[in-house]
């Protein structure tokens, strides 16, 4: 089971660059989704999912994260053909090979015990997503691109950087050559300390980057705001989950080394820097899809911030990684429509979303204010859980900034999207795209998702959540 | 292994400060060449015999670092039509002096690391950290889309050092994940130097700077 998680998506991917119909390929991608949650299913339901010696395992963390990732891609596979099907003079022969073989390395990368394997696993996501950002292929497009890769490849660099100095604290403490992440984390209390500090702190620029925490965020506004709606929301929704999953495994071990508060600090002072950068730049922000980008790193700042507060505030973390993912889906994809009828991304071209397309239009209004927090839906819960955390744990400072940011993020997003959605909309462009079932239904069930997990968190995923919390948050 | 590793750790501190100092183009890729054939040199060193692994290794290093890429790089630079860096965000004498500064820096941050006894003394820590932070200076400050690609060969090949001091504990693994992660980096970025410089005719990287806040 473990190893068909990988096995399967691949064998799609090969599939779907063998296959000669340009008008049938994107079916295979809702038939990947498919399989692939349904395997996902069936190996939560496991108590041990294993293969090829210990190198890959589902573990508490795992779980959580492999389940996000295929609901979430499931709900894109599903918008895949309609939207295909409308950029049809394009040629997908690369576009969904490659979001296959995306899914397939998010599996890896959640699965991955070995420290050396989920490297190379995170690697190949970058490779894989350059392609899907270049898809349109013009001048902006390349240059998201560039900027993208070069970025990226940085980062991927330092965290190899990191890799290295971490085995070499393993090494210099006598411990042989395990890089496995059960290894480590039991062996950590013996790791040379000044090596552990140094790797940690390029582990978390190196993979901060990829996750795009501020100030590594700088290929986000690009990159979200030139791909393709489906690929934005596989990017801010799956790859940077798995990001954040590579940075708790390094946190894990720090933390079983006792050495947990100077990460906390770290953790915090970048999480409100995040915050921060997130909320000044949608605020004067006119293009509606890189507005989506600040959002994403407005969450990322959200997530390591409430590891680094600790206890409560990692269960809340990790239960506002599921609401994120899921809320950026409705989000990009809703904005991916607006884009698609209207032919821009200007705040200043694009009215009255709500007459032209009374779907889409709710929907990324609804998207909005699930993303800034507004009751009732998932994310005030798990951003409540936060806060909360940072009152009752002596971090009263740090809640009250992360309340004013909050503020910030509503007041400068909510201008944007009004601007979008209210009003009497242009003439009808070019384009003649109307919403239809094929491209309104998954994000109808995404945004049920939101709008269910907020109402109420059913008992299996809170357990989940709570497992992974226990499991990340080891005590020395 | 010392004795032959270190002058080595040298010239590759020299030609670090080699590609920070020039202008031209084909100079800089000439640089990251040499500093391939290095690499194959420390790999063998670090080792202390020729085995097969060694060998094998060392000549991936050169016919990757030294070869396809460099002629990769060379080709897109005939295409441009360009010669020199024009313009970096700071001179060519400052990133020297910053280069000198950076490595002095290593130096004593490596100091504060305390090392396995085989490394005790030897220069392969703070050369790691020198070529990765040229790397940094070079992808900082440079425009040519070539220069950022030639910055991250430098920060890839500080990483290839540090995973020397590794190769007795965790032999293959470490270099060949690295050599393979450069052939697919630079393959992606090849292609896209490609487009670049078909669709803005052109790989300055200035031209880049429609997406901006």
């Amino acid at each position: 089971m473990a190893l068909a998680l990988v096995i399967v998506p691949l064998a799609f991917a090969a599939a779907a660059a063998a296959m000669p119909w340009q008008k049938w390929r994107p079916w295979l991608l809702p038939a990947c989704g498919a399989v692939h949650l349904a395997m996902t299913i069936a190996a939560l339901g496991r108590p041990e999912v294993s293969a090829i010696g210990g190198w890959l395992k589902l573990d508490a963390l795992g779980r959580l994260v492999l389940a996000l990732v295929s609901v979430l891609f499931f709900a894109c596979s599903l918008y895949a053909p309609g939207y295909l099907a409308l950029r049809a003079e394009r040629s997908n022969r690369v576009f969904v090979p490659c979001l296959l073989f995306f899914l397939a390395m998010n599996s890896l990368i959640v699965e991955a015990q070995h420290l050396g394997l989920m490297w190379v696993a995170i690697e190949a996501t970058t490779l894989a997503s350059a392609p899907l950002i270049h898809y349109n292929h013009h001048a902006r497009s390349i240059e998201a691109t560039w900027k993208y890769l070069l970025i990226g490849s940085v980062g991927i660099a330092l965290a190899l950087f990191g890799t290295f100095f971490l085995a070499y604290a393993a090494l210099r403490a006598g411990l042989g050559t395990s890089l496995f992440f059960p290894d480590l984390v039991r062996e950590a209390p013996r790791l040379s300390r000044p090596w552990l500090h140094s790797a940690f702190v390029l582990l978390f620029v190196g993979y901060g980057t990829k996750m795009g925490l501020a100030p590594m965020h700088t290929w986000k506004p690009d990159a979200y705001g030139e791909a393709p709606g489906i690929v934005g929301t596989l990017l801010a929704g799956a790859l940077t989950s798995c990001a954040f999953l590579a940075l708790l495994r390094f946190f894990q071990i720090v933390s079983a080394a006792g050495e947990a508060a100077f990460a906390r600090q770290l953790m915090i002072g970048i999480g409100l820097l995040s915050m921060a950068v997130g909320g000044v730049f949608m605020a004067r922000q006119r293009d509606y899809k890189r507005m989506l980008a600040y959002s994403s790193v407005e969450h990322m700042g959200i997530l390591v911030l409430g590891v680094g507060i600790g206890g409560l505030g990692v269960f809340g973390s990790l239960l506002h990684l599921v609401n994120n993912a899921i809320t950026k889906g409705v989000l990009f994809l809703s904005a991916g429509n607006i884009h698609r009828a209207y032919g821009s991304k200007s705040t200043e071209d694009v009215r009255g979303a709500l007459r032209r397309l009374p779907f889409s239009g709710a929907l990324f209004l609804a998207g909005f204010f699930a993303a800034t927090g507004s009751p009732p839906f998932a994310p005030f819960l798990s951003e409540f859980t936060i806060v909360r955390a940072a009152m009752t744990s002596g971090h009263a400072i740090v809640g009250g900034l992360f309340l004013l940011m909050l503020a910030i993020v509503f007041i400068g997003m909510g201008g944007a999207v009004l601007a979008v959605v209210q009003g009497e909309p242009p003439a009808e462009g070019p384009s003649g795209y109307h919403d239809r079932l094929g491209t309104i239904a998954p994000i109808l069930l995404l945004m049920a998702i939101v709008l269910f997990l907020g109402v109420y968190v059913p008992a299996p995923l809170v357990a989940l959540v709570q497992k992974a919390a226990t499991f990340v948050e080891v005590k020395p | 292994m010392q004795i032959v590793a270190d002058p080595l750790l040298v010239v590759l501190l020299l030609v670090n400060f080699f590609m920070l100092g020039t202008s031209r183009l084909r100079a800089l890729i000439n640089g990251s060449a040499a500093q391939g054939v290095l690499l194959a040199l420390l790999v063998v060193a670090v080792h202390g015999e020729v085995t097969l692994q060694a060998a094998l290794i060392a000549l991936a290093t050169i016919a990757l670092k030294s070869i396809v890429i460099p002629s990769m790089l060379t080709r897109a630079l005939r295409d441009a039509a360009i010669h020199r860096e024009i313009e970096p965000v700071i001179g060519f004498v400052p990133s020297l002096l910053l280069g000198g500064l950076g490595t002095g820096l290593s130096v004593v941050f490596a100091r504060t690391l305390p090392l396995a006894p085989e490394h005790v003394g030897s220069l392969l820590v703070p050369a790691s950290l020198a070529t990765a932070f040229t790397g940094f200076l070079l992808l900082a400050t440079r425009r040519k889309a070539i220069t950022q690609v030639v910055g991250y060969l430098a920060l890839e090949n500080g990483v290839f050092v540090m995973g020397l001091t590794l190769v007795e504990a965790m032999p293959l693994l470490v270099e060949t994940g690295v050599l393979l992660d450069l052939v697919v980096a630079i393959f992606v970025m090849g292609i896209i130097i490609e487009h670049i410089s078909r669709e803005f005719s052109s790989i300055d990287t200035t031209r880049l700077s429609s997406l901006k806040e």
